[in-house]
């Protein structure tokens, strides 16, 4: 099987998010940044088809040259090539832009994927939409938001989450495919595949050699304004007798609160 | 005019897509435009009247036995092509599975961006502006699309129903063809929970379970609380998943799901700030933990300070005779 995963550098989800208002983008600095945790179990799942059914895992992210360092820890996990396609301008929330440029690294770079995998969304833009964009443009047949995969020769069989229950989706390779929690658990990097990844040069690929003209990528979503939630006040703390103080909690619950 | 597309599951129109319906036709009110939906199914028409309710002037009908079982490519296919014929200004989605999963193929299909998951829509300067969650609520974006139609997706539970106006409406019937060989993808099999509980996403009140909890028997006491309520889901905290006590699709946060519930009770959750991303939204936050420092008190309107194990049954016995009244 030739699997192609794709992957997107995050802030870690125990960050505490900043914004700086004059540019209206997130503050960067004293960021820990990570693989995108949904994107992990899709590496992970495309190792794990691989030892099963053999055949090659490609690892490709979009973004800046800081992205080398999650590519790196695929490597080390155990993919087999990565690739980094160069994007230089800052997050645009715009998924149809990223969907075209990674559809296009399929049909130029990535020839012959039989699989296409992704996490459900990234953490962070929350956007949730780039991996059916791809496959629409591709014209491939999706499962999102998928807990168990099955490979049967050229069909592939996903339970995907619905509210309340799963849907059972078959679909006829290649297809796109994204992953839930649950899917799995993903291995950590070996010693020697850590050693390994260090040594290896990290191909990159640029927009323009993509075929993409300067004009042709700008963002159709435009950034009114980028700013934290008000904090949460505290509120009233009961102590004591746990049957007085569950009273009292009903009691404001009801009488102040009018929310049961 | 502003469409709102109504998903149906089990032969109803589900509630998340009358909310999107019902902001659907309050932004139209604002801009001076009409409020459209649209029905894709094998046998939807007959639904088109709980559209007409809530003030929708026109119901698209998308009927035919392909529409049956839900694909996002052939659902795809039916949106963009009523999108061709009826030229909305905007098209909003219920941010629910089958609308995070259809509304970003309508999107590539159209040429368009999408705003994803929104919590409020407002009118500026004439045109629509979007405000959306970004890591999880951690931080909000506000936008506007630059593209035409304008499409998104609503969350659940976030936008009010409208009030019923009891009106009729016209319904315009759409034949929109899937060429063959074009799907190859299909639903093979829905397969419901057993337990029948709603999601944690859907809920009116969540109550969730974290390390305090020491271990999966007392999920039991949080489901018995949950039981009290009309519309209540049992969530949980990463490390509670993560220590195999219960499910993942019961998983608040980061990693998790985004809840806005009227009220969310967080029964020995420390609140690390994953956490408290996936929760802060709900109206009323209620905590009972037994160490005073912990951070989910900062955040809750109303705390026990206590053992779980003994505050859990006192309340669940108070809120069964509040309820009763």
């Amino acid at each position: 099987m030739n699997i192609c995963v794709f992957v997107k550098r995050v802030p870690d989800t125990e960050s505490r998010i900043r914004i700086q208002h004059e540019t209206r983008t997130i503050a960067e600095d004293g960021l820990n940044f990570v693989i995108s945790p949904y994107d992990e179990y899709a590496v992970e799942e495309a190792l794990r088809l691989k030892e099963s059914k053999g055949g090659t895992v490609r690892v490709v992210s979009v973004g800046r040259d800081e992205t080398v360092a999650i590519l790196r820890k695929c490597l080390a996990m155990g993919a087999d090539e990565v690739l980094l396609v160069k994007d230089g301008s800052p997050e645009t929330y715009d998924g149809l832009r990223t969907a075209r440029i990674i559809a296009r690294a399929v049909e130029r770079r990535l020839a012959g994927a039989d699989l296409l995998l992704f996490g459900r969304q990234s953490v962070g833009a929350d956007n949730s939409q780039v991996p059916a964009m791809v496959a629409e443009l591709l014209g491939l047949p999706q499962a999102t938001v998928v807990t168990k995969l099955e490979i049967d020769g050229a069909s592939a069989t996903a339970l995907r989450e619905i509210e309340g229950g799963m849907e059972k989706v078959v679909l006829s390779l290649p297809a796109v495919v994204t992953a839930q929690k649950g899917l799995n658990e993903p291995r950590y990097e070996t010693l020697k595949g850590i050693m390994a990844a260090k040594k290896k040069e990290i191909p990159s690929v640029t927009l323009e050699e993509l075929g993409f003209g300067p004009d042709e990528l700008v963002s159709a979503v435009e950034t009114i304004g980028l700013d934290v939630p008000a904090a949460r006040q505290a509120g009233k703390i009961l102590r004591g007798d746990p049957a007085e103080a569950a009273r009292e909690l009903v009691r404001l619950l009801r009488d102040e609160a009018k929310v049961i | 005019m502003i469409a709102a597309y109504l998903e149906v599951r089990d032969g109803k129109i589900k509630k998340s897509s009358l909310e999107a319906l019902s902001e659907a036709r309050r932004r139209a009110a604002e801009l001076g435009v009409g409020t459209v939906a649209v029905l894709v199914g094998a046998d939807v028409a007959g639904l088109a009247p709980a559209a007409f309710a809530l003030g929708a002037a026109k119901v698209y009908v998308i009927e035919n036995p392909v529409y049956a079982d839900y694909s996002p490519q052939s659902y795809a296919l039916a949106l963009a092509g009523f999108a061709g014929e009826a030229k909305p200004a905007a098209l909003f989605f219920a941010a629910t599975a089958m609308g995070k999963d259809l509304a970003p193929r309508v999107a590539a299909r159209l040429g368009v961006a999408l705003a994803s998951d929104c919590t409020k829509v407002a009118v500026k300067d004439g045109t629509l502006e979007f405000t959306r969650p970004i890591y999880a609520g951690k931080a909000f974006l506000s936008l506007r699309l630059k593209t035409s139609p304008k499409l998104a997706t609503l969350r659940p539970n976030v936008f009010p129903l409208a009030e019923s106006v009891g009106g009729s409406g016209e319904t315009v019937r759409l034949e929109i063809a899937v060429p063959e060989g074009a799907i190859k993808g299909r639903v093979a099999e829905v397969l419901k929970e057993e337990s029948a509980e709603i999601d944690v996403t859907e809920a009116d009140v969540v109550v969730s379970g974290g390390r305090g909890l020491k271990g999966p028997e007392a999920f039991a006491l949080l489901r018995g609380m949950a039981a009290v309520f009309p519309r209540a889901a049992v969530g949980a905290s990463r490390s509670a998943v993560d220590s195999g006590w219960i499910g993942h699709q019961h998983q608040v946060g980061q990693t998790g799901k985004t809840v806005s519930p009227e009220l969310y009770i967080a029964v020995g959750i420390s609140g690390a700030i994953q956490h408290l991303a996936g929760m802060s939204s709900s109206k009323y936050i209620v905590a009972v933990n037994k160490d005073p420092e912990a951070p989910i008190f900062k955040v809750a309107d109303y705390g026990i300070v206590g053992d779980l194990f003994e505050v859990v049954p006192k309340l669940t016995e108070e809120l069964k005779k509040a309820l009763a009244e």
